[in-house]
């Protein structure tokens, strides 16, 4: 048989017997909390994968998606946060998403319901969380103080921190150091840290260039792209990145701008940026999702995206439990949506989930303003394991740092706000 | 009610029975080839998924490709990456398999491409080249 004609033949008889059932879903009512690449994206891919059937309400507070992807080219100081923002209007207005412009106080997975802070409460089929982290500031001594003085900041979601370390940048005379501490792996963004040391460097070699980035990492080496990373630093910013690894920050003092560590003697930086260790957003925690490493991340059906704690809420984004090799990073989060979405899809219409669900990953990385390094992979659901793997042979690093990439990157920004949100 | 799943039931029958022969035909080819065991893919090493897999899986597979080519293929305009809606299918699976041997160069995408296989790359051919451009 011809194999163009068996394929037609093949895809016309699906869509008669296993496509979804538009009558099923009528009615039903998802939830979705939180408008960052994960919540926004599922939002979307429910009502585009259900064609409108099924009725999407999104809780976000704001009006404005501000991407933290590109959020250090602000730090560094080649973009503002203007270029990083696009509204949630398109959701509303093509997709008929429903915006709730509030905050999720508290979740009932036994009755289905979401109590928002402004009192209302929104009942729900399925409820997908997808709510980001939150810094355990009490990991590093001080830190909770000096972050509520606004004297030490982590600027690890892109706002109004990531204008105010710019401006601390700025207000720091040449011949400054500027430090920053990463906590132990698994964190959001694992190349954000290290292309953070990038920005601030490219910032100092232009305007101050007597002065120094000093990184302090808990970890035992770069968490992503090491080699990339510290030939960057090497060939680029020479005298000005210094790099150390196993220094585990356990306290800051705002006042004398002191660093202690659990081993190695203190330090003194005029900016300090202590990222404190992570964990899933309270709202996730608070409603008794993560239950994985001791309270910290949420468990997962990793084919679904469905939490093993509570049924009919799924979980997406850097607040769950990663497999092997999965980032915390926003293209992940907006690769769990979609799977998320289509699961919900399925099970709302009365089909079985896609048993073998696939994700990629792309992390763009800028070395300076245009140059830019990437990692990527590719992750297959594997139904024995019941969990995912990236796909042996594929995936992989920047031979080097280029122009080219550094197009693509802003490109690849450009597609996914316009796929999460357009 | 009892008839919704009657109804249901035989329309679940009737796609196992029609999807048997795709079935049989992906698995009976490379055995021709005289090879054993039959590698349904060249790329890579997975659980072969049947070419008449439901349309909403197919969906959430090209999904994956979104994040760079657009939603459901559509390019923004001025786009630095090519969009892949409207594009013939076999045009897209001979570039899925240059990318692959390293015939044709690139940045990323023969990185991306080794992690799908011949049957994932023969549904998404089909799924973009049916959307509109």
């Amino acid at each position: 048989m011809d194999r163009r004609l068996f394929l037609q033949a093949s895809a016309a008889l699906a869509l008669g017997a296993n496509s979804i059932n538009a009558r099923a879903m009528r009615g039903a009512k998802v939830v979705v909390i939180g408008g960052g690449y994960g919540g926004a994206t599922a939002a979307k891919y429910i009502r585009l994968m259900s064609q409108q059937g099924i009725e999407v309400t999104l809780v976000e507070p704001e009006q404005w998606f501000i991407s933290c992807p590109l959020s250090n080219l602000v730090v560094g100081g080649s973009r503002t946060l203007a270029d990083l923002s696009r509204p949630y209007t398109s959701l509303t207005k093509q997709h008929g998403v429903t915006h709730a412009r509030d905050v999720a106080v508290a979740v009932d997975p036994v009755a289905r319901t979401v109590r928002l802070s402004g009192g209302s409460v929104l009942s729900y089929d399925k409820l997908v969380i997808s709510p980001g982290i939150d810094m355990n500031f009490s990991s590093i001594d001080g830190l909770s103080e000096a972050q509520q003085q606004g004297k030490i900041l982590q600027a690890w979601k892109a706002g109004p921190e990531t204008n105010a370390l710019r401006e601390q940048l700025e207000a720091m005379p040449d011949g400054g150091v500027y430090a920053l501490t990463i906590p132990e792996a698994p964190f959001r963004c694992p190349p954000g840290p290290y292309e953070r040391a990038c920005q601030v460097a490219f910032y100092f070699k232009r305007h101050k260039p007597k002065s120094k980035v000093l990184v302090f990492d808990a970890n035992q080496d770069v968490v992503s792209k090491p080699a990339l990373f510290k030939k960057a630093w090497a060939d680029r910013y020479p005298g000005i990145v210094e790099y150390h690894n196993q220094h585990k920050t356990v306290a800051v003092s705002a006042a004398d701008g002191l660093i202690k560590f659990d081993v190695h003697d203190s330090v003194k930086a005029d900016v300090i940026n202590a990222l404190p260790a992570m964990r899933a957003n309270k709202i996730a925690t608070q409603t008794g999702l993560a239950n994985m490493a001791n309270g910290r991340w949420c468990g997962v059906n990793y084919q679904t995206f469905e939490s093993t704690a509570a049924k009919d809420i799924f979980v997406i984004g850097d607040a769950i439990q990663v497999a092997q090799l999965m980032p915390k990073s926003g293209h992940m989060a907006n690769n769990h949506a979609k799977v998320a979405a289509a699961a919900i899809v399925a099970q709302l219409s009365g089909i079985e989930p896609n048993p073998q669900p696939m994700l990629t990953n792309t992390c763009y990385s800028f070395i300076d303003d245009r140059i830019v390094v990437h990692v990527a992979s590719v992750h297959e659901y594997l139904a024995t394991e019941r969990t995912f793997k990236v796909v042996q042979g594929a995936g992989g690093l920047s031979a080097e740092p280029s122009e080219l990439e550094g197009s693509y990157a802003n490109h690849w920004a450009r597609t996914i706000w316009a796929d999460m949100l357009e | 009610m009892r008839t919704i799943h009657m109804l249901l039931t035989l329309l679940a029958l009737q796609t196992i029975l029609l999807a048997l022969p795709a079935l049989a035909i992906d698995s009976i080819e490379p055995q021709r080839a005289g090879s054993s065991p039959p590698p349904v893919r060249t790329g890579v090493d997975i659980e072969p998924q049947s070419l008449s897999m439901p349309p909403l899986y197919v969906q959430s597979l090209a999904a994956t490709c979104a994040n760079c080519h657009g939603t459901e293929g559509r390019a923004l305009s001025g786009a630095t990456v090519p969009g892949l809606a409207g594009r013939s299918a076999d045009e897209l699976v001979a570039q899925m398999k240059a990318f692959r041997s390293g015939e044709r160069k690139a940045t990323i995408m023969h990185q991306i491409a080794k992690g799908f296989s011949d049957t994932q790359t023969q549904l998404l051919a089909d799924y973009f080249a049916a959307q509109k451009r």
